[in-house]
């Protein structure tokens, strides 16, 4: 750590585990419902459930994503953080925001919450991903804003790399896309077709600027490549994103009242989304094979090659499974979709968050260069565990979406939705099971954080 | 990479291409904005509908159901239900026979306790949302 200020990212990653393990405790409550129907019910329904799971995973990454900006643009950009006192403000701001919306969700029926935070003068509510009070929202502007400024001002005084410049571009998307949460026509099509302008142009476009940013970042310090080869990576990789992904926001126009020629721009751009995540991960296991030093922190590395294969297989491969429109048209809306957000939220964004917290957590901690050979270990089982349990679920998930798409939508006799979920239980319980080993995952990372502190650094050969 | 591809020419094709497609993407929109008086059934929209939208969202139904296939897959998909029940009548009824503690083992809907004139709001607005055009989907009708 070369700056004082970088350590403010300590916060934002202590929150953004907190409520991760949150977010996997309400995925869990869902899991049970999904085969025990009334568990929990009515105190804590399914709907709220969700809401909770759902928005706690956006709000941890967008501290993730914030606490990895305060760690690496100070560092690239050879400066202090312009304020770091508003990044302190802004933290305490957001959790309290996000944590009274929570527990507003959990304490107050959803419907008088719209009223209590007065939805009606400017209703934003009750949207998939977008369920926060207009007041949240509101909140969000405001913090995000605040975060922009500051990173902005720091890029605007220090040493201008790509990596700093494209997590700035990322991070804008991010604000500038947002707003279209705030545009709710009762024209359902059009709620629907412009709700996407913050979801997709989210995670298939500015998000993966933040995390090509972040990979980069963890790349250059571990493998000590050369600069120059990894930003040249990094222009072409994210070209490829938006290149794709900016047209390929089509996969989601085929059935909600749009003109039918979305169907082709939308299979043939999307088609084309998983070359970036390919070269991603051809970028970052041959900067890994061609660096110039051996690194000590080989979970930091572990979890970089971890998110580019992940992303690949989650957001790439399990996204072109249905992404054609003649396949969307049986499988949209089914649990096929369920099991590719799962694999590619993990693999894309909480991966690169968990990695670049690994790679700074230890620096920020006092640690030259990286955690005990003890913490790393047990870091690496947590790795291991939390992404093989990802996988299984994406898996069963597959397996629950395929005999869903073929019972109900497919076969000579179409059978009622309930009918089919009794039928396919057996793979929400299996999905249940492998959640909780994810949990278990989840728990061995936090002790990786207490376990082996007091040993010493761990060590390598140095690269011959 | 070889050589001969530098990094100022991947730069380019990141900012060129992501201004080129965007422009694609506007004008794609401005296209489907003309086609949508055809295809989005806004002649049902009254208020009644406007009134059945905020009941839909203030009650978070996307947390359960999904809407033209979004949403989530707890429970039916309702872009077709007014086809399926047959009646916004059916409809209503549905929504008010919800039992309050549920039902032992099974999934099931909260009792929200809608007023009548709420309740017609919500089956007239799942009527206008199954007269959109959505180019033949669901497959069925179970949605």
């Amino acid at each position: 750590m070369k700056y004082q200020s970088q350590k403010v990212a300590k916060l934002y990653f202590i929150a953004a585990i907190g409520l991760f393990v949150g977010q996997i405790l309400f995925g869990l409550i869902m899991g049970m419902q999904y085969v025990v129907g009334d568990f929990l019910f009515p105190e804590i329904p399914f709907n709220v459930a969700r809401m909770v799971h759902t928005n706690l995973l956006i709000v941890w990454l967008l501290f993730g994503f914030m606490g990895a900006s305060y760690y690496l643009v100070p560092e690239e950009a050879e400066t202090e953080l312009f304020a770091p006192w508003l990044a302190h403000l802004m933290f305490w701001v957001f959790l309290a925001a996000g944590a009274a919306t929570i527990l507003a969700y959990l304490l107050v029926p959803y419907a008088a919450l719209a009223e209590l935070t007065m939805n009606d003068l400017l209703p934003t509510m009750g949207r998939e991903f977008l369920e926060q009070p207009t007041i949240t929202k509101i909140g969000i502007v405001i913090v995000v804003l605040a975060f922009l400024f500051n990173i902005g001002m720091t890029i605007l005084k220090g040493r201008k790399t790509v990596v700093n410049l494209v997590l700035l571009m990322g991070l804008t998307g991010l604000a500038v896309f947002f707003l279209f949460a705030f545009y709710n026509p009762t024209n359902l099509v059009m709620d629907k077709y412009y709700w996407w302008w913050v979801v997709h142009l989210w995670v298939e476009g500015v998000w993966e600027l933040i995390l090509g940013s972040i990979l980069a970042f963890i790349l250059i310090k571990t493998t000590g490549v050369d600069r120059e080869v990894i930003e040249k990576w990094l222009y072409i990789i994210i070209a490829m994103t938006l290149i794709t992904g900016i047209v390929g926001m089509g996969h989601h126009y085929y059935w909600i009242g749009a003109p039918e020629f979305w169907q082709w721009w939308g299979s043939i751009f999307s088609a084309l989304e998983p070359i970036p995540f390919f070269m991603m991960t051809v970028y970052a296991f041959n900067m890994v094979n061609k660096r110039r030093r051996n690194h000590p922190n080989k979970a930091a590395v572990l979890w970089a090659l971890g998110t580019a294969v992940m992303a690949f297989l989650g957001a790439g491969v399990w996204g072109f499974l249905h992404t054609l429109a003649p396949v969307n048209y049986y499988t949209h809306g089914t649990q096929i979709t369920a099991a590719h957000g799962h694999m590619a939220f993990y693999g894309a964004y909480v991966m690169i968050v968990l990695g670049m917290i690994s790679y700074s957590m230890p620096l920020m901690r006092g640690r030259e260069l990286c955690n005990s050979a003890r913490s790393q270990s047990l870091e690496m089982w947590s790795f291991w565990l939390m992404t093989i349990s990802m996988v299984f679920i994406t898996l069963f998930l597959t397996a629950a979406g395929i005999l869903q798409v073929y019972l109900q939508r497919f076969s000579d006799n179409p059978m009622d939705f309930m009918v089919v979920q009794d039928k396919i239980a057996l793979f929400y319980w299996l999905r249940e099971i492998t959640g909780v080993i994810f949990l278990i995952g989840l728990i061995v990372y936090i002790a990786s954080f207490f376990i082996g502190q007091d040993e010493p650094e761990a060590t390598v050969e140095p690269l011959k | 990479m070889a050589q001969a591809f530098t990094k100022a020419m991947a730069r380019n094709i990141f900012y060129g291409g992501t201004v080129f497609f965007f422009l694609v993407l506007l004008a794609l929109t401005f296209q489907t904005h003309r086609e949508w008086p055809e295809l989005d059934n806004r002649q049902a929209i009254n208020d009644v509908v406007t009134l059945g939208k905020k009941v839909w969202e203030d009650n978070n139904c996307v947390g359960c159901h999904s809407l033209l296939g979004e949403g989530a897959y707890f429970a039916p998909e309702l872009g077709n239900v007014y086809t399926r029940l047959g009646s916004v009548e059916a409809i209503k009824g549905f929504i008010m026979s919800r039992p309050k503690e549920g039902i032992p083992g099974r999934r099931s809907m909260p009792q929200f306790n809608l007023s009548e004139e709420e309740l017609t709001a919500i089956a007239e607005f799942l009527k206008y949302v199954a007269g959109i055009n959505t180019a033949g989907w669901p497959p069925n009708i179970k949605g």
